[in-house]
């Protein structure tokens, strides 16, 4: 394939190849987003003017700024949630470009189509890649339309550093570095081939001559991009799969880090909301009276979907709301309970039986296999819903002067509120400046816009500057939950002990498609299947999305056909891996660190869990002792695979973060409905796990393919709910079908 | 009403309804936004501040009850030429926060534990800080860091150098 014809527009979705790619990369991270070269008439022209502000400084591509002084600026189209991903992104730029890292520094690129994140959108189109659901809406199923594949500017999905980094900063660095050689060739009158790099400076030894980055911006600016820059093959890397320390960190340990709920905007008040407690019912009045004449208060409003107090300040706002007495209407929802919600699950799982539902992977012939087992288990769960509860509840600035807005907030989807706010108006999305801060926590909550709108209502409707902060109550009773959930499986063993048959269903599907399917276990016939069941209740995105309810029941079911057959658990696994040798290797690297098989006291035990998620391979052992009042996980080992950890360290604080976000969730996460409504409030009724019940936890990578990057946010967490309750299960011999665990009666 | 305190070490004096928590007086008279809300009924942490030295729970704390008192936020937990506590650096050293949302009232139960008790045992540690909620689950850091503040244990950056 020649060079040009790698940098056309692929024209149909099975043509696109790793090759093309990068090709593609550079053409839609130049011509089609925001240009490279700095000339006019190009798209470039207007990032210029935002971009570079400084005496001297040239903007050379999109996703790096080199200034004067040498000073290099990685701008990275991705937020920063605790997830250290800003940072990473910067550290694989800044190692292709050969930069100093002490003078590199972030900037978050502006919430402008143009600084879209393409790779999200192309990663899409790759045969063999699928784009998490979170992105989705943005896409509007345009997928070939490069137009709105730009349309994207999203974190989540654990993708910044296997798709934007991997494809846009590496090659974005590594064009700008040629470009930079091929500045100070020319001036030099030296063959390029000659030139060195090296922390910010360019050398040519023979001459003598010497340069840094800062000095040739200008000329390498009016260089032509490379259309495929030669990046750096593992051996040359020099900073990544480094443990360097994140840039963000030292904002975040002395008060000034800055997130949404600290914007100061001129003017601004303060507003508390309350919602109807059952999604889909309005308000139908309120009575204000005793509320209004409350000191601070400035208005007291009836949104139709929302009550709002704005006040002077935010504890004055919520002592009002606390005194309005509003009633709502009637809504299909409201008479719905937990229970019945469960058995609304069963009927459908019933009326799908065997081999009912919708189909989402058949190989061989499951029913038949399983109908003539030597022996069959059967087993069946349920999962409640669960809110995100990010510690920063959400909050979200807005003001709206002369038919401009613009809005403070931390979101994982900049372009899409700027959307949102500008429908909610009736304005045009050009009319809407979005400032984007740090996020208190996203964990996929921060995708939504609910609160954004909110607060431009309420700003236009106020005349001034409005700031919203939502009560930890209505964070907790108004989220997009993760969904509840109730699978059934049916397995067949033959003569051997050999698993010949797996069949499952189970309620609900969002994302990712393969979370429920197994393709890596080597079982003959495999059946799976789902069926829907609408409700009222918001869903949405919850770290893992559905690997967080699809792994607890696959791998709490891999344990109990174990068990049938008379196995030690990761006996049966590594049986199972025999055609997957990257699972097996992080399988066997878990139980070695966790000493599988070697004895333990009385009342402990060792479970077991193995989850491909989000292009990454994670095992983790937990160990758990039973002697007390409920159970306590002491111990977790995990092994990760992530294809190549480019910032090992941040890799493995992402994954001890997941495990306690998902032991949280196995331990103590529940939300019920009741009435329709949300019956937890806060903290109290919607518990943590807090340090006295952290586990040792240690983490151990395997690099096992730096040309396959997987995710690292969320791949940690899935393993964790199906190794402790196997663990459980090894201790005691009672096994778990139902989270959370502080349901169950330990006695 | 008027209620006069030392933030921080320097006077300050708001006039606010005596029944408002310190958090709100802090972040909005005062205009120091360090100091978190996370869940208004003193069941988070994130709003850890010292009053005479003690950690309180800002978001259910009146502010009444600083009137003549000395209240200290995450911004005066650094010297006063800026210099970083030793907590705080071995926040960076141990690559503590993540989101970075609950840090302050993390590093706020710490000193005050530190100031207490400059050699706490892992329980004491654990009984200190599990009014802190971190929804990044940063627990196993913030304990380390705890203890490389306290000289109990070497730094990563230290072991690494080893």
């Amino acid at each position: 394939m020649s060079e040009a014809a790698e940098t056309e527009k692929p024209k149909k979705k099975g043509k696109w190849t790793r090759r093309a790619f990068i090709g593609a990369g550079v053409l839609a991270g130049g011509a089609l987003v925001v240009g490279v070269a700095v000339r006019p008439g190009n798209p470039t022209d207007e990032m210029k003017k935002r971009l570079a502000k400084g005496e001297g400084e040239e903007l050379i591509n999109a996703w790096v700024k080199i200034a004067a002084d040498n000073k290099v600026t990685a701008i990275v189209p991705h937020v920063e949630m605790g997830q250290g991903s800003q940072s990473t992104l910067a550290q694989m730029l800044a190692d292709e470009m050969d930069a100093d890292w002490e003078k590199v520094e972030m900037l978050e690129s502006p919430a402008t189509a143009r600084y879209a994140s393409g790779a999200i959108g192309r990663e899409f189109l790759a045969p063999t890649l699928e784009v998490p659901k979170i992105l989705e809406p943005t896409v509007e199923g345009s997928f070939l339309k490069i137009a709105d594949m730009m349309d994207l500017q999203i974190t989540g999905g654990s993708f910044s550093i296997r798709g934007t980094g991997q494809r846009d900063m590496r090659t974005a660095g590594a064009a700008a570095r040629q470009m930079l050689i091929a500045a100070a060739a020319e001036e030099w009158g030296v063959p390029a081939e000659e030139i060195t790099t090296a922390r910010s400076m360019l050398s040519h030894k023979a001459s003598g001559k010497s340069a840094t980055y800062g000095e040739f911006a200008a000329a390498a600016a009016a260089q032509s991009l490379p259309v495929r820059p030669k990046r750096k093959a593992v051996g040359e890397f020099k900073l990544m799969g480094k443990p360097m320390p994140r840039k963000d960190i030292p904002s975040k340990v002395d008060g000034t880090a800055i997130f949404g709920i600290d914007a100061k905007v001129e003017g601004m008040k303060y507003a508390a909301v309350k919602a109807p407690p059952v999604v889909g019912s309005t308000v139908e009045k309120i009575d204000a009276n005793a509320a209004k004449t409350m000191p601070g208060v400035l208005q007291i409003l009836n949104m139709g979907d929302f009550v709002a107090v704005i006040a002077d300040g935010y504890w004055q706002a919520q002592q009002a709301l606390g005194k309005v007495q509003a009633t709502y209407s009637k809504s299909e929802g409201q008479s719905l309970d937990q229970d019945a919600i469960f058995k609304r699950y069963s009927d459908a799982l019933d009326e799908a039986g065997s081999d009912g539902g919708d189909t989402e992977i058949s190989e061989g012939d499951a029913v038949e296999a399983f109908a003539g087992a030597a022996k069959k288990v059967t087993a069946e769960y349920k999962v409640p819903f669960l809110a995100h509860a990010t510690m920063e509840p959400m909050n979200c600035t807005v003001s709206v002067k002369d038919g401009k807005c613009e809005v403070w907030i931390g979101t994982q989807a900049p372009l899409r509120i700027r959307r949102a706010v500008a429908e909610s108006l009736g304005l045009g999305e050009d009319d809407v400046t979005l400032n984007n801060a740090f996020l208190g926590g996203g964990f996929g909550r921060r995708s939504e816009v609910d609160h954004a709108i909110m607060a431009a209502r309420l700003a236009k409707a106020a005349g001034y500057p409005v700031k919203l902060i939502w009560s930890r109550e209505e964070d907790t009773a108004q989220d997009f939950y993760r969904p509840s959930s109730t699978s059934r499986f049916e397995a067949g063993l033959d003569e051997k002990g050999r698993v010949v048959s797996w069949n499952n269903i189970h309620t609900h599907l969002f994302d990712p498609q393969e979370a429920p399917t197994v393709p890596y276990y080597a079982i003959p016939n495999q059946l799976v299947r789902k069926v829907d069941v609408p409700m009222h209740l918001r869903f949405g995105p919850w770290r893992s999305v559905d690997h967080s309810q699809q792994a607890w029941f696959i791998e709490s079911f891999v344990d109990e056909v174990a068990e049938a057959a008379g196995k030690d658990p990761l006996v049966l696994r590594r049986e199972l891996l025999e055609g997957s040798p990257r699972h097996l290797a992080v399988l066997n690297k878990a139980a070695k660190m966790a000493g599988w098989g070697s004895e333990m006291p009385g009342g402990h035990g060792r479970g077991i869990a193995l989850v491909p998620s989000f292009g990454s391979i994670v095992a983790e052992v937990a160990e758990v002792d039973m002697t007390g009042e409920k159970p306590k996980v002491s111990k977790v080992f995990c092994c990760a695979d992530v294809g190549f950890a480019m910032n090992p360290d941040a890799v493995k604080a992402q994954m001890e973060s997941a495990i306690v976000y998902g032991m949280t969730a196995a331990l103590y996460g529940e939300i019920t409905i009741k009435d329709g409504a949300v019956q937890q409030s806060n903290f109290h009724d919607y518990q943590m796990l807090r340090m006295n019940e952290m586990p040792e936890v240690e983490v151990a990578l395997i690099n096992g393919d730096a040309e396959r990057l997987g995710g690292a946010g969320e791949p940690g967490l899935p393993p964790v709910a199906p190794a402790v309750t196997n663990a459980i299960f090894a201790a005691t011999g009672k096994r778990v079908r139902e989270l959370p665990l502080s349901k169950m009666n330990w006695a | 009403m008027s209620i006069t305190m030392t933030v921080n070490g320097k006077q300050a004096e708001v006039d606010v309804d005596p029944a408002t928590p310190i958090l709100w007086v802090v972040r909005e008279q005062l205009e120091m936004s360090g100091t978190k809300f996370g869940c208004g009924i003193a069941q988070c942490g994130a709003c850890t501040v010292h009053l005479d030295g003690k950690p309180v729970r800002s978001c259910s704390t009146p502010v009444s009850e600083a009137d003549g008192k000395a209240v200290t936020t995450i911004e005066g937990l650094a010297g006063e030429d800026g210099t970083l506590s030793k907590l705080q650096q071995a926040w960076i050293s141990e690559q503590v926060p993540q989101c970075g949302y609950c840090q302050s009232g993390q590093l706020m139960s710490a000193a005050a534990l530190l100031k207490r008790n400059p050699n706490p045992s892992d329980e004491q540690i654990n009984a200190a800080m599990a009014g802190n909620v971190c929804r990044c689950g940063m627990y196993g850091r913030i304990k380390k860091a705890i203890k490389v503040a306290a000289g109990m244990e070497t730094s990563s950056n230290e072991e690494a150098a080893a």
